[in-house]
């Protein structure tokens, strides 16, 4: 745990200890861990000089934050206007039915985290998903299915228990 | 003293006043939520909304944060004005169901059903925020804040678990308009962790 | 990172003049031969998502074995985005100016030796005029680029952003220059004001009009004063901010600086949305190679003035981009906005007088001081001068990045440069300013692009992102995407809002069951209204616009809904069916095996059949299909 602690104030320290860093000690811990979790909010506020709900306030309030740890890969659907007139819903849709989980939510194994996107300015490419941090143009249900099954071999690409017919 | 018009009928006021105290000091009825003499006004309930207008131009505002100024005309039940209300109280008493406080004023000014599908029978709360303000401004504490975003905002204790922070003097309970706080309050605070019978014991 | 010049060290390159600046930019231009041959490749966002960076690997490991002499050898050069999007990824050839299209690293090998070697264009690489096939060899014969109007973008797809050198190569830091030694903060502000630069975020406040007033409140309450850049492009389908940070950063830094000098604020910040790793990443090597110019930092040009900037990265929230929100935001606050009753130049940040104004109206800044306010009024139209630029998307041939003068019509813009519909019908509507804006149906198609007009028709300007929509695409399906948006972005401090807009969603979610009736659609304009006039924010104020827009153009549309129980555009779920037309179908059952919910039977080689009572509508048929057998009813 030392080595946490340590880290932790390594990344206090870099930042003056005034309110107006908070946000930017949080977003250096999110990026770090993948999560905020309620030990580094105390020291954040504490450094920043700010009560304990501001700094909840501000982590669930901003949609970059998380509370809790999130899966191993996360699969974001951009959700701008020109991927939605190309189907990103639909796509949406079909990861749900995949992973059984809602957008924001992570599967039971830890494996996947599902979420939206706000545009993020590629519209030539719509649909677009953001797989971990690349950017996988044109995409499909078929594609995505594909995507999947590279990232964990233990998923098949099959959705269905019986053949067709 | 600042000399405007409420309902064409010349009014004066004093320096930092807003257009609220003025209205309440002339007795010109304005309904309000979110407002509380003993914290800073917030805007956010809009039920204190009137209607400036010069000429062709008007604008709507919050009349418990509008600062008075010479000269304006202020109107207080214009069809825009009465129209931001009634729909208001119509969708509070869908999202508020269970405030009595809430249906009351509603009814007061002409509200007394809702089209709008209730999806919480319970709920009381309208997130107003006046709990928040008096913990942070007059008791000094901090202790409860509002959370969350949008549909989901809510008055919460940090990771929604009780806190120690709070002393239970009970201004947000007293404050709350719609008596949502003491359901709230409770989670806040938590479990005793004290029974009084070790005290005797 | 490139690296920015060879001997830029900090003792030896510090600028202390404009005398100085001009000798490096002559220095700089000396030491390049303009003949020498060199790959410009797009890096911009679009074209690194679409396989760029490994054609640039491509391309330096095949001159790398191509064993060219060093002398001759060209140089790479990586650029943010040359805006034309859905042609990509773009491979620039210079000195000659030839435009390659959708390269992908299989052709690097024949562009090094036919086009690199032995001087050949490669004709499937060109772009070909859509009415002949004719190819094309240059940008300037492509109708996308030559009916625009770059200036705002004049260095985008040209410079390398990561390299000072490029930037000053191309005349950057002049009018710094010129401004911090030959004119005086009042001159600044006045040439701004003359020029008719009107904000360029949305609203369109016109910027000199503000900097006067911030120059007064500064006369009345003192300073600190300070200056902001709202990097938080949130509209969907708006790209124009993250390519003008990622592409040019200096034009940003530079206008800032200007601003600064003018306004007479010593420090900044640059708040820039989360979802934009690049715009940070280049905007933190600008400042870094300026600072080592002396560029920005204390006594810059050494002309005494001093001032610095701070980055701000948004933490993911729409609201963010409105001004009251965005200062509580750097204050380390949640984004709630405030009512604004006192202007922001009077109050903004920490109370302060603070200048905000959007990415692209500052990198308009250098333009008007370096080139002159009358140049630049003499742009656009009257109350509109200057250019816009726009990214347009959706149905349209020509996805990108689109530079035009103000007042260019929409047709102009969608059908001449963008290439129209593809399929060749002409648009349903074209949507304008974002979840703030509303819909321009196709009889409207002349109305003149200015920020006037734009308000008369219902819509607005907004930030720049432009959507076309074909016949394909229902207005109730696009009312209720919108305010599902502001819904998740609300912040949801005032009732009309956090309540307003969820009650209007569902009214939407009902009329694209083919519930509700034409009453209702009464009742939604006159909770539309109330929230209109009862929001605390420009976010809640103008959410209703979509939807009134929609309704004022496309009434027939809603009422097929509700009366008719009726989707014309073949969208909304539970008022469609999918069926297999059995005379393209070839019975390959591919999308049997792909159906999440085993609706589709049939045999072998045989049409098959969609059991419309399993159907989820999904669409995944539709997809998969290669015969377009599968029909939207």
């Amino acid at each position: 745990m030392s080595h946490y602690a340590e880290a932790l104030d390594e990344i206090m320290e870099s930042y003056p200890g005034q309110p107006e860093y908070l946000i930017f000690m949080l977003q250096d811990i999110q990026a770090k861990y993948g999560y905020i979790s309620k030990e580094s909010m105390l020291l954040a506020c504490d450094r920043a000089g700010v009560p304990l709900t501001q700094g909840y306030s501000v982590a669930t309030f901003y949609q970059s934050f998380r509370l809790d740890p999130k899966g191993e890969h996360e699969i974001r659907v951009c959700s701008g206007t020109a991927c939605h007139l190309k189907g990103s819903h639909r796509l949406v849709e079909a990861l749900e039915r995949r992973l059984g989980v809602k957008p924001g939510e992570t599967t039971e194994d830890l494996r996947f985290t599902l979420n939206t996107v706000n545009c993020v300015g590629a519209c030539a490419l719509a649909p677009v998903v953001v797989v971990d941090e690349t950017y996988q143009p044109n995409m499909s249900a078929k594609k995505l299915a594909k995507q999947l099954k590279t990232l964990d071999h233990e998923l098949t690409i099959d959705t269905k228990e019986q053949g067709h017919g | 003293m600042i000399e405007f018009n409420i309902n064409d009928k010349k009014v004066k006021a004093g320096a930092g006043w807003s257009l609220l105290d003025t209205a309440r000091h002339y007795g010109v009825d304005i309904p309000t939520l979110c407002y509380h003499e003993s914290v800073a006004a917030s805007g956010a309930c809009r039920l204190c909304i009137v209607e400036l207008k010069q000429g062709d131009w008007s604008k709507l505002v919050a009349s418990c944060i509008y600062p008075v100024q010479a000269g304006i005309n202020v109107y207080t039940e214009t069809k825009r004005v009465q129209n931001v209300r009634r729909w208001i109280f119509e969708m509070l008493l869908s999202a508020c169901p269970a405030s009595g406080e809430i249906r009351r004023m509603a009814a007061k000014y002409g509200v007394e059903s809702t089209r709008f599908p209730i999806h919480d029978p319970d709920q009381t709360c309208m997130v107003c925020g006046l709990c928040s303000r008096v913990c942070e401004e007059v008791v000094g504490l901090s202790a409860i804040s509002t959370v969350d975003r949008g549909v989901h905002k809510k008055v919460s204790s940090p990771f929604l678990r009780p806190t120690d922070v709070c002393v239970a003097c009970g201004s947000c309970v007293s404050i709350c308009p719609t008596g949502a706080m003491q359901a709230i309050f409770d989670s806040v605070r938590g479990k005793p962790t004290m029974q009084l019978t070790q005290l005797t014991a | 990172m490139a690296n920015p010049g060879t001997a830029l060290k900090r003792e030896d390159w510090r600028l202390k003049s404009a005398q100085d600046l001009a000798a490096l930019q002559n220095q700089i231009l000396a030491s390049r031969d303009p003949e020498r041959p060199e790959i410009v490749v797009c890096h911009g966002s679009g074209c690194m998502a679409n396989g760029s960076p490994k054609v640039t690997d491509a391309l330096r490991a095949a001159l790398t074995e191509a064993g060219i002499d060093a002398k001759v050898m060209p140089g790479i050069k990586t650029t943010g985005c040359q805006g034309f999007c859905s042609r990509g990824p773009l491979v620039l050839i210079r000195p000659q100016g030839l435009f390659y299209e959708q390269v992908k690293p299989k052709d690097v090998t024949e562009i090094v030796e036919r086009t690199i070697m032995a001087g050949e264009p490669i004709e499937r690489l060109l772009y070909k005029l859509p009415e002949t096939g004719e190819p094309v060899l240059t940008e300037q014969e492509i109708p996308f680029y030559n009916l625009q109007q770059r200036i705002v973008l004049h260095n985008i797809g040209k410079i390398d952003p990561a390299d000072i050198t490029d930037t000053i190569a191309a005349g950057g830091y002049q009018a710094l220059a010129q401004a911090l030694t030959a004119m005086d903060p009042e001159q600044v502000v006045a040439e701004i004001e003359k020029s008719g630069l009107r904000g360029r975020g949305g609203a369109g406040f016109p910027t000199g009009r503000k900097w006067r007033s911030a120059l007064n409140a500064v006369a009345k309450k003192g300073r600190p004063i300070y200056v902001v850049v709202n990097g938080d492009e949130g509209d969907p389908g708006a790209f124009m901010d993250r390519t003008i940070m990622e592409g040019d950063p200096h034009a940003v830094l530079e206008g800032l600086i200007i601003g600064a000098y003018a306004l007479g604020a010593s420090q900044g910040y640059l708040y820039v949305r989360a979802e934009y790793p690049l715009a940070i990443k280049h905007l933190e090597i600008a400042m870094s190679q300026a600072r080592e110019l002396g560029l920005l930092g204390e006594n810059i040009l050494n002309s005494g003035f001093s001032f610095e900037v701070q980055i701000n990265r948004g933490a993911g929230a729409f609201v963010c981009g409105e001004s009251t929100a965005l200062f509580t935001s750097i204050e380390g606050k949640p984004g709630n906005p405030r009512p604004k009753y006192v202007r922001s130049v009077e109050e903004g940040l920490w109370g302060r007088p603070t200048v905000l104004n959007n990415v692209e109206t500052w990198a308009n800044i250098p333009l008007i001081i370096g080139n002159g306010s009358d140049w630049y009024a003499g742009l656009g139209v009257p109350h509109s001068t200057g250019t816009k630029v726009f990214s347009l998307v959706g149905k349209v041939n020509n996805v990108g990045l689109v530079e035009v003068p103000m007042g260019a019509t929409i047709s102009r813009i969608v059908e001449e440069i963008g290439g129209g519909v593809p399929d060749g019908s002409p648009f349903k509507a074209v949507q304008t300013g974002g979840p703030s804006g509303g819909c321009i149906p196709y009889h409207l198609k002349n109305t003149p692009v200015d920020f006037d007009s734009l308000t008369q028709a219902g819509s607005m300007m907004g930030s720049g992102a432009m959507i076309v929509m074909d016949e394909g695409d229902c207005v109730v399906d696009v009312g209720r995407y919108f305010l599902r948006f502001l819904e998740e972005e609300s912040c949801g401090k005032c009732l009309p809002c956090r309540l307003g807009l969820t009650r209007m969603r569902e009214i939407l979610d009902n009329f694209s069951r083919g519930q509700g009736s034409e009453e209702d659609i009464e009742d939604l304009i006159s909770l539309a209204q109330a929230v209109q006039d009862g929001a605390l924010c420009a976010l809640g104020t103008s959410a209703p616009n979509p939807v009134l827009t929609t309704i004022r153009y496309f009434k027939e549309e809603y009422l097929a809904h509700v009366r008719d129980r009726r989707c014309p555009a073949g969208v909304c779920k539970e008022l469609i069916t999918y069926a297999i037309d059995p005379e393209l179908c070839t019975g390959c059952a591919s999308c049997a095996r792909q159906c999440p919910n085993n609706c589709i039977s049939g045999e072998k080689k045989k049409p098959h059949v969609i059991d419309a009572a399993l159907c989820i509508r999904c669409g995944i048929c539709k997809e998969t299909c290669k015969f377009d057998a599968v029909k939207v009813s």
